[in-house]
């Protein structure tokens, strides 16, 4: 596999731009991740009003990978009911851990971060975004 | 020394048989020091030759290394200080010969100042349990840097919330020097321990340890330096520098994983309770109680790593034939050119400017995450590192969450900068304009 499969233009273009991202305030902050083999960091809050995911805003810093990973996990949460994001973001952690064989047609745009799997020490970069905001959710008890 | 036995030189044992070691003839010749190191001539990604620039995480093992291993387990394994037979004296042997090459390599007075660990990290953790536990005491205070790898910090945290004692820092300066006046100034008559790093894993930077264990110990402190960085790059004598303790790891200087080494002063060592309890560190156990072998076996519980003892002894030899000023110029050599051509890029900045510099070289590059650049580096068969270094503090210091870092020994070659600096320009102009 060559690199630029691994750093799609769609990739290069969320680490670019990345949407939904902004500093927070320590008080709005749910969750706080480390990833402590590399020292990235992310800080995410969200919102979730009738059973549907109205926000999610972070910050922090990562490589192309992670904030790319990151910025389309915001998109694609945005406006989606709890329980169909949490299918996806389940969905998406193993598929990118290789737990499963290939992407459901579903996934749309996310399966360009699909080559992460290939290297095994970048799946915590992809999936370091979808873990704090499954956190998340579990801290707004839905 | 006891006569070599027949069978064992017949089959060419390293282990157990007495090489002779003449420090200084080994020429620094770069091919054949290649041709020492198989690992250098692989080929990875589709072809790309290998170049190996992270050995400040681990280095590459030449072969007699290797053989000495290998040479070990087919002739001579056996427990040792234990058996009484022909396999286990041979075993014991080739293991406390691997004792008395450590001693010998850091100008340790004796052997029994050697104890073998598994690394850096215990034997900063035996020091911080067995020394720390039994004389430090509320309110005391142990000065260290905010240069420390985590295996130098961690261990005095954890010891200072049992005791409620207290940890100071000696500041970074811009340049990754140490502040020595703020160093002076934290040597009060509460500091009962100096612990420091002798060489920066990030930074690079050469501290002048033995001015700041002067320092400390004209004040009645115990000294540590961690020197996991230091002794495999240049000559390090505990004679000289004076310490109490010097830590350092088998796998950064040629040798096996898994072994280490913690020297310790003699007096101070006696002193000290046991680390771990087992077979090995006892003298005579009765169901209710125990006394403690002599030193250095009180310090090492349980079956040792013989193989790894025997592994750091080819690796000293190694080295002493190189000659660790050969060894330390060809490496200071190999980071200038990698310095200078790194300065060259722009938009590349170098973390640690101090005047007396090892082969660590951190950077970043503006727009291209460490991470993202390892990736392209390995793509191009460039083996760097990218991460916090095991040192948070330091790097929070310094304003990013990671860094990149290029680290050289002397086997490395000019012209694996030169690759280095290709795949810095490559990430570089794909993070700015994309594949297009």
């Amino acid at each position: 596999m060559e690199l630029d499969e691994l750093y799609q233009d769609m990739i290069l273009d969320h680490f670019k731009h990345p949407r939904n991202r902004q500093e927070l305030s320590d008080e709005e902050v749910l969750v706080d991740e480390e990833n402590p083999t590399c020292g990235d960091h992310i800080r995410l809050t969200a919102r979730v009003e009738g059973g549907v995911i109205r926000d999610v805003r972070y910050d922090g810093k990562g490589c192309a990978i992670s904030t790319a990973s990151a910025s389309m996990m915001s998109e694609r949460l945005i406006g989606m009911p709890v329980v169909d994001a949490r299918k996806l973001i389940g969905e998406f952690i193993a598929l990118i851990r290789g737990e499963r064989e290939s992407a459901p047609e579903a996934f749309g745009d996310l399966v360009a971060l699909e080559g992460v799997k290939q290297y095994p020490m970048r799946v915590k970069c992809a999936t370091m975004a979808w873990h704090a905001v499954e956190k998340a959710l579990g801290k707004l008890g839905v | 020394m006891a006569t070599e036995p027949a069978e064992c030189k017949a089959i060419g044992c390293s282990a157990c048989g007495d090489r002779i070691v003449i420090p200084g003839s080994r020429v620094m010749d770069p091919a054949k020091i290649r041709s020492d190191f198989p690992i250098l001539n692989v080929q990875v990604h589709d072809g790309k030759p290998l170049a190996y620039l992270d050995n400040a995480a681990t280095t590459q093992k030449p072969s007699s290394v290797v053989c000495a291993l290998c040479d070990y387990y087919q002739f001579c394994n056996a427990n040792v200080h234990r058996s009484l037979h022909y396999l286990a004296e041979q075993a014991t042997r080739a293991f406390e010969r691997g004792r008395e090459r450590v001693a010998a390599f850091i100008g340790a007075p004796n052997v029994r100042s050697i104890i073998f660990t598994r690394g850096t990290t215990e034997s900063i953790n035996l020091v911080a349990h067995s020394w720390g536990r039994k004389f430090i005491q509320a309110g005391d205070e142990i000065v260290l840097t905010e240069m420390e790898h985590h295996s130098n910090l961690v261990p005095w945290q954890l010891l200072a919330k049992e005791k409620g004692a207290v940890l100071k820092f000696v500041p970074v300066l811009k340049d990754g020097t140490l502040d020595q006046e703020a160093y002076r100034k934290l040597l009060t008559p509460k500091v009962r321990l100096v612990a420091f790093v002798h060489v920066s894993n990030v930074l690079g930077t050469v501290n002048p340890a033995k001015e700041m264990v002067a320092a400390a110990r004209a004040i009645g402190a115990v000294t540590l330096v961690d020197g996991a960085q230091s002794v495999p790059h240049q000559a390090v004598s505990v004679a000289d520098l004076d310490c109490d303790f010097l830590a350092f790891s088998g796998h950064k200087m040629l040798g096996p994983t898994g072994i280490g080494v913690l020297y310790g002063r003699e007096a101070l060592l006696e002193s000290m309770d046991p680390f771990m309890g087992g077979g090995e560190m006892i003298s005579r156990v009765t169901l209710k109680e125990s006394t403690w072998a002599d030193i250095p076996q009180k310090f090492e519980a349980g079956t040792p790593d013989i193989s790894g003892a025997v592994g750091l002894g080819a690796a000293t030899d190694y080295l002493t034939e190189l000659g660790m000023d050969k060894v330390h110029a060809r490496e200071q050599e190999l980071t200038r050119v990698a310095i200078d051509a790194l300065s060259a890029v722009p938009g590349v900045h170098i973390f640690g400017r101090a005047p007396e510099r090892s082969g660590a070289v951190s950077f970043e590059v503006d727009g291209v995450h460490p991470h993202d650049l390892a990736q392209f580096a390995d793509r191009e068969g460039v083996a760097i590192r990218a991460g916090h270094m095991c040192a948070q503090p330091l790097l929070r210091k310094f304003g990013v969450p990671a860094v990149a870092r290029a680290s050289f020994y002397f086997y490395n070659l000019p012209e694996e900068t030169d690759r280095l600096i290709h795949a810095v320009v490559k990430a570089k102009e794909f993070f700015a304009h994309g594949t297009r």
